[in-house]
């Protein structure tokens, strides 16, 4: 006895003795399990103070208050009202004109380019369109507010490093010395730009807006519901409530499986090869990106419409088959009603996921520059996403906030899609 | 009649042969037994009506470009129609452009105008043939339902045999993406290596896929050696999973075995969010924000990094796949009996040892699988390389060179303008092929690993 006790005491010294380096061990352990939370909350935060940072000037823009006098005879020298001689006129004199009255002794060829500039190249086609909208007008002065240049909008918003030398920067010292001057005198503000949700892509930032990309993410999201859904839904109903246990139904579910992890890009060579090549549908619509967004999101669909059906309770179908329905009865008209929230929210989070995607429509020519706002999902347009990606390899300084903002108005719909989604859950869902 | 009010025409003569199918059954039940109940027979009858509607639309979906085309083609001048096939393709491009009202930037021959106009008659008399005889051969069909609908016609069977075909032909449609992914993929890549020995694609050491056009041409070999951009895609995932495995797995161990419910309420959404923000975006962050960061800091170390640099990308890329492999990890660690946890502290072990000795051992293979489930992901990544990464192949494990990979590649070669009989877009569609095949395989193991191991414990 004695000596096992001296055994037994020895073990706990043994114990004791490597107990301080185990507890230090537990803790460093889970340290690392804090520290790996940590790194991933620290990088969102970077990231989003990044993007929000980057992007939430290009939600206002510099305009200039100036005066333009719709002088008769450059706009209508014959005084004809003929519309298509009003169309043609001058209008960049008028508009230079007028910015010559701030600064009346700009003389050199350079310095009349310099001035020119300070204002966004829209604007004489914004007033060519005013006068032909309301010939009164001519002869009159114009009081407006128009867009600066992208380039001074920058230098306004600090963008640009006045240190530099004048050569190396994308705006003169002239133009650095008539804004401040334009600044001082309280002409210049920063405006709501509503250009950004009311245009189509543009070559100059100031004029470009995400409203042609959202409305072809829209078409297309559109024509990958209407597909995926309903042959998603129809799948998995076939898969939990009908299908046999045999090699065919293991090969659809293997299937599904595979697809649901095949890289995006693949589906894009799908889209090309197949829809584009072979059935001659047309590059960059939205009918092919949804087609392709369809086939991506089919998987996803079938996968959480599986789940839905799963969670209705057995005695629901006991009950139905036992008053004597068939059994596509049972299912349609009991089992399925009680899965469809389910399965919608389901849905709707892969089509969430499909308004993000960007790599298939690469494939299918949707990178393609597209200023007009598709009417139809057969007319070429931009996504979302792509139009990001397009806007990211921009070179000009001006689209560097405007990708962020891009970016924050794509998060913007993924956060309110998740959230439909969440709710459509929250209420719908019933717990058996 | 135009394309939608024809649709709108085919909708309200569906529903008239739903609402008469249904009247007649309705009025036959007021004297005799009926086999279903009426609305079976209002189906009957809309299945009746739309089958050969809709089957002639679309056979006209697929095939009257086809059959104008060649309308067209003959009655085009002989000296025009013995032209090239991708002559006559330009040719027949600027007709239909010209017939669509479009500018057409110089009309190539005489008669151009009027195969313009050809094209559009053509096309206007298929579709009128189309229209007229989907709605006549609808209403024949649906008459003759509607007369053998009686009392013994077993509506409901018919429409429910016929709701099982459609559940399970959309059930297959999974195989027929599956097929329609391998076929164009493989039918292009067969193309390629007609051209380019197989050999020389997985076994060559340069790529350079800029074919020279004429002879004297500089820097346009037309080298297709897929090795660097295979090398270049492994080290970029190398080095994400390096970030996403260990942060991942040990996100996953604290949530399931020592967090408080509260952290777990605040970190699980962390997690979803991101895994929720699309790929470009975070290509946006890893070329715009982190990329020259790593490349600043380089240089106060006095190292040179290239902006372009792998690490930069697979960085980014790791915390992509975190959520991933930890959702995937945290599945498979409490899906280890309890009872083997509590062995484990019985005899005396503290929980890191239980979760280093015990529960990570007997996790191992589904902890695997979700591994190799994140490697096809960061393989098949195309958006974060797209915008952050390299477009030269550099044969280079170096983690600061720029390098690039398989699906910038395939970008690269297919966006912008292409013909497809040149070695170049088709070396898109072999790259394609590999990667394909790849994840194929990786996702293939993964889940199977990931199911043994579920039923192993279950």
């Amino acid at each position: 006895m004695s000596n096992s006790s001296s055994n037994s005491s020895s073990i706990t010294e043994i114990v004791n003795k490597g107990l301080k380096k185990r507890y230090r061990s537990e803790f460093m352990f889970r340290l690392y399990g804090i520290t790996s939370i940590l790194f991933a909350a620290a990088f969102l935060i970077v990231f989003f103070s990044s993007i929000i940072d980057k992007g939430y000037s290009a939600f206002t823009q510099g305009e200039l208050n100036i005066s333009i006098y719709l002088d008769p005879e450059i706009i209508d020298p014959d005084n004809t009202r003929d519309e298509e001689e009003i169309r043609y006129a001058n209008y960049d004199k008028l508009v230079f004109d007028s910015l010559k009255n701030f600064f009346p002794s700009v003389s050199s060829r350079k310095e009349r380019k310099e001035l020119k500039a300070l204002v966004s190249n829209g604007t004489s086609l914004r007033i060519q369109s005013l006068v032909l909208d309301d010939m009164s007008l001519i002869g009159k002065t114009l009081d407006l507010s128009v867009k600066l240049d992208s380039d001074i909008d920058m230098f306004l918003k600090g963008n640009v490093d006045i240190t530099l030398d004048e050569s190396q920067r994308r705006i003169s010292d002239n133009q650095v010395k008539w804004t401040n001057e334009l600044k001082t005198k309280g002409l210049i503000s920063q405006k709501f730009n509503s250009t950004l949700f009311s245009a189509g892509d543009s070559r100059e930032p100031e004029q470009a807006g995400v409203l042609g990309a959202l409305i072809g993410s829209f078409f297309m999201l559109l024509i990958t519901f209407i597909v995926a859904f309903p042959l998603g839904v129809a799948a998995a109903i076939y898969l939990e409530e009908f299908a046999p246990k045999n090699k065919f139904t293991d090969f659809v579910e293997v299937n599904i499986n595979n697809l649901a992890a095949v890289p995006s890009i693949i589906y894009g060579l799908l889209g090309l090869a197949v829809f584009i090549n072979f059935f001659g549908m047309p590059r960059s619509a939205p009918l092919v990106g949804g087609l392709v967004l369809a086939l991506m999101t089919f998987p996803v669909i079938i996968i959480a419409s599986r789940a839905a059906l799963q969670s209705v309770p057995p005695s629901i179908t006991d009950a139905a088959l036992g008053v004597g329905a068939s059994k596509i009865q049972t299912v349609f008209d009991h089992v399925f009603p009680l899965a469809l929230p389910g399965m919608l929210t389901g849905s709707i989070i892969g089509m969430a996921r499909a308004l993000g995607e960007s790599a298939p429509l690469l494939m299918i020519g949707m990178v393609a520059f597209v200023v007009d706002i598709p009417s139809t999902p057969l007319d070429a347009s931009a996504a979302l996403p792509v139009q990001v990606y397009l806007w990211a390899d921009a070179p000009e300084r001006g689209f560097v906030e405007r990708t962020s903002a891009a970016i924050l108005v794509l998060l913007f719909f993924l956060l309110v899609m998740n959230s439909t989604a969440i709710w459509l859950r929250n209420k719908f869902e019933i717990k058996w | 009649m135009s394309f939608s009010f024809f649709l709108l025409v085919l909708i309200i003569l569906g529903l008239g042969s739903y609402y008469f199918g249904k009247s007649k059954a309705l009025a036959l039940k007021q004297n005799d037994v009926v086999h279903s109940l009426p609305k079976y027979y209002g189906y009957y009858a809309l299945v009746w009506f739309a089958t050969p509607a809709l089957i002639i639309v679309s056979l006209w979906l697929i095939f009257s470009e086809g059959i104008v085309t060649n309308q067209v083609i003959s009655s085009l001048p002989d000296n025009i129609k013995t032209l090239p096939t991708n002559e006559l393709t330009l040719i027949l491009n600027d007709i239909k452009n010209k017939a669509a009202g479009n500018l057409v930037a110089g009309e190539s021959f005489i008669g151009f105008e009027l195969a313009a106009e050809t094209y559009n008659s053509y096309s206007k008399i298929a579709e009128n043939i189309i229209i007229y005889s989907s709605i006549v051969l609808g209403l024949i069909s649906f008459i003759f339902a509607y007369i053998s609908i009686s009392g013994k016609l077993r509506a409901r069977n018919r429409i429910e045999s016929i709701v099982s075909k459609i559940l399970l032909v959309s059930a297959s449609i999974a195989i027929f993406a599956t097929a329609g992914i391998l076929l164009s993929v493989l039918f292009e890549a067969i193309r390629f290596f007609q051209i380019i020995s197989f050999d020389d694609f997985i076994f060559g050491l340069t790529w350079s896929p800029q074919m020279a056009i004429r002879d004297d041409q500089v820097g346009s070999s037309g080298l297709f050696g897929a090795i660097p951009l295979f090398l270049g895609t492994g080290l970029i995932s190398l080095i994400s999973l390096t970030v996403a495995v260990p942060v991942g797995l040990m996100t996953a161990i604290y949530l399931s075995e020592y967090a408080p419910s509260r952290v777990r309420a605040v970190t699980k959404p962390m997690l979803e969010v991101l895994s929720g923000i699309p790929t470009v975006v975070y290509g946006f962050f890893a070329a715009i924000t982190l990329a020259p960061f790593i490349r600043d800091f380089g240089e106060t170390l006095g190292m040179n990094i290239a902006s372009e640099s792998a690490l930069g990308v697979g960085l980014v890329m790791g915390i992509m796949i975190i959520p991933l492999v930890s959702s995937l990890s945290d599945d498979v660690i409490s899906a280890v009996p309890q009872a083997m946890r509590e062995g484990s502290y019985g005899l005396g072990a503290t929980k890191s040892e239980t979760i280093k000795r015990v529960i990570i051992p007997a996790a191992l293979p589904g902890i695997v699988g979700g591994i190799l489930l994140a490697a096809s992901r960061a393989i098949g990544e195309t958006m974060i390389v797209v915008m952050a990464a390299g477009l030269s192949a550099r044969l280079s494990i170096n983690p600061l060179d720029a390098v690039t990979t398989v699906t910038v590649q395939i970008v690269t070669l297919l966006v912008g303008d292409q013909e497809f009989d040149s070695p170049k877009t088709l070396a898109a569609f072999a790259l394609g092929l590999t990667l394909f095949v790849v994840t194929l395989i990786l996702n293939f193991y993964a889940l199977r690993i990931v199911r043994k191991y579920r039923e192993q414990y279950e």
